[in-house]
């Protein structure tokens, strides 16, 4: 996993409610057996014609939107499907960090795995970065993950809640795996109490 | 099965085993056809998909139901079929209908790829406590009223954040009176609500369909998992972070009109105009939708004429859905404008359905009987709808594109669907009970 530190980019804006992973990527795509290529069908259905011709209004196709790491989107993002291609789609798209009011549970945890950092801000500082960003299609800001904080535009700071174990896993690059794999033995104990569990190969 | 793959290369790349493949269970239901089994699966994308899971389990020592198995099924269908979905036990699967597990009072979540491979490897997931959110469901349903419009109406009272960050507990008479099979509908949805899953206290009606299947414990095992389950239930009094009290006598059939879960109505209500969100995004979103369904505010959707009737999917696909559906439609035509599928959980439903001769009713009615799979809910397996169809589906998603790109959909309950189908337009099924 790579090292989150310190991020400042320009800001996407996807000023909608309860963006669903169907919409993030269609379930279409999930017959794939790898984890590569998901970028190009992000948001496929928003971002191309029926024919496979860009959709010009849409944000993603916009000159600014290229490069940004930042996606600024309405409430409940992520919500639906457990498909983890979500972020690997967003993650190969480019960005690094969503800001929104809230995030849906499952998509939240998949994130976080993939080095993709869901910040979740309060709901008049969402409001007011969705203004800003109407009013300056370049407009950037800093999150730093150390200290917890996204800087705004005017040198604000605002403070961002981070699960300190997650915090922990992306400013040093090291998956949740790891750290399982080192509590062996306390498995196997508890295992060891457990006489009654399932066991389907009857043997 | 649609996100395994990249779990078991992860196991690969660090040179892990499966932890315990006797407590690890495949089966293939999102990307088959639901076709005849003798035929290949045309499209080669899933059927590689569909190989690889019967190959990694074969490399990993795990047990797979899989194309050809005669026990295999949508895993919220067949798992619990098979006696392996038990009170206590934590479920995990890499989709979010796991949450349809908690009707037996387990802890059953959906998990994203990452954490299928941390669980295979070591049996272990890392967890932020949960909030506990009290659904009480009172009274006793009337005729034409479902599990399924519990909870739909449950999700667009809360909304589909409304469950965010808890774990569901539903109870009160209206639950307790439910069959397994009906509280697994309502558990199966709890994800529709935002919450991480949803729970129902196990009691006799759990006990009596465990009984005696395959993977249940048996003999003076039974008795001894019997007494544990007894101590599950939540204590008397015990209080919960929020509630929501459901009158079950007051409620209709349920239906969607809009593009995520929440956006239901009873039947006869017209559709809500966007004017009627409470601030400009939610005015937004509802303005939205009915561009995205075609739909006009104020109008009802008894009447709208539909192209496709759906019956199947994790939520609805069991025989008790069936057996309802079927009573709706013996002796009936469906109409010449719908094309009607149905489409079982399991092998294991389906011949218990052609034991029955529901399969005759549904065929001599003009309806689709087709193999056991996930289907026309996901649209992964060539069952899809063309843009513009409308749909009603008795499954649990209605987000755009979810039965096919630009396909719209209608979620109800079984009963809903098949009398839509006879009238080709939504029906209320109370003028023909």
């Amino acid at each position: 996993m790579n090292p989150f530190t310190l991020l400042t980019s320009r800001v996407v804006p996807l000023p909608i409610d309860n963006i669903d992973t169907d919409q993030i990527i269609p379930a279409r795509f999930l017959k794939t057996i790898s984890k590569e290529g998901l970028d190009r069908n992000l948001f496929c259905d928003w971002r191309y014609h029926e024919d496979g011709s860009e959709q010009p209004d849409f944000i993603l196709n916009k000159p600014e939107a290229k490069g940004a790491q930042i996606l600024l989107a309405g409430d409940n993002f992520g919500c639906g499907s457990s498909r983890e291609h979500a972020p690997w789609a967003l993650t190969q798209f480019g960005f690094r960090a969503i800001l929104s009011s809230s995030f849906a549970d499952i998509f939240r945890g998949n994130a976080l795995k993939n080095s993709l950092l869901p910040v979740v801000i309060p709901e008049d500082v969402k409001q007011e970065l969705f203004a800003l960003r109407e009013n300056d299609a370049n407009l950037s800001i800093t999150i730093d993950l150390e200290t917890q904080t996204l800087s705004l535009p005017d040198g604000r700071k605002v403070e961002f809640p981070v699960d300190p174990f997650a915090k922990y896993c992306l400013l040093n690059g090291v998956d949740e795996l790891g750290y399982l794999l080192k509590h062996e033995r306390e498995i196997a104990a508890w295992e060891a109490r457990q006489p009654w569990a399932l066991n389907t190969l009857g043997a | 099965m649609k996100s395994s793959p990249q779990a078991f290369e992860g196991l690969r790349q660090r040179g892990l085993k499966v932890r315990q493949p006797s407590r690890t269970i495949a089966t293939t239901d999102h990307s088959i056809p639901t076709t005849s089994r003798s035929l290949p699966i045309l499209d080669p994308i899933a059927a590689t998909q569909v190989e690889k899971l019967e190959s990694n389990c074969r490399e990993f020592g795990i047990p797979c139901f899989g194309f050809h198995s005669e026990d295999q099924g949508i895993v919220h269908v067949m798992g619990p079929e098979l006696g392996l979905t038990q009170p206590g036990m934590t479920v995990v699967c890499g989709d979010s209908h796991t949450a349809t597990h908690g009707a037996f009072g387990a802890l059953a979540f959906g998990i994203g790829t990452s954490q299928v491979e941390h669980v295979l490897a070591t049996q272990c997931l890392l967890q932020q406590p949960s909030q506990s959110f009290e659904v009480r469901v009172d009274g006793v349903l009337k005729p034409g009223v479902t599990a399924k419009d519990i909870i739909l109406a449950l999700i667009s009272r809360i909304g589909i954040g409304g469950g965010t960050g808890c774990v569901l507990e539903y109870r009160g008479s209206a639950i307790s009176a439910l069959s397994m099979e009906e509280r697994m509908t309502i558990c199966n949805m709890s994800i529709e609500g935002g919450a991480r899953a949803g729970l129902i206290a196990p009691d006799d009606t759990t006990y009596e369909y465990i009984h005696g299947r395959r993977y249940a414990p048996q003999g003076a095992d039974w008795d001894a998992a019997v007494a544990r389950w007894r101590a599950l239930p939540t204590d008397e009094g015990a209080t919960y972070d929020k509630s929501i009290l459901i009158d079950a006598d007051a409620l209709e059939p349920m239906i969607t009109y809009g593009t995520n879960p929440g956006m239901g109505i009873s039947i006869s209500q017209p559709v809500p105009t966007p004017d009627s969100g409470k601030d400009a995004i939610e005015r937004d979103s509802i303005r939205k939708a009915l561009d995205y369904m075609a739909l006009e505010g104020g109008k009802p959707l008894l009447g709208h004429p539909v192209n496709v009737v759906f019956i199947g999917s994790c939520t609805n696909s069991r025989i008790s859905d069936l057996r309802q559906a079927a009573a709706v439609l013996n002796g009936r035509k469906v109409s010449p404008s719908v094309r009607t599928m149905v489409v079982p959980g399991s092998q294991e439903v389906k011949r218990q359905a052609e034991a029955e001769g529901l399969h005759e009713i549904f065929r001599a009615a003009g309806a689709e009987w087709r193999e056991a799979g996930c289907s026309m809910c996901i649209a992964m397996n060539g069952d899809q709808l063309t843009p513009g169809q409308y749909c009603v589906s008795t499954s649990n998603r209605n987000f755009e594109g979810r039965q096919g790109k630009g396909g719209r959909t209608f979620l109800a309950s079984p009963l809903t669907a098949a009398a839509t189908a006879i009238q080709g337009t939504v029906a209320d099924v109370r003028s023909i009970l």
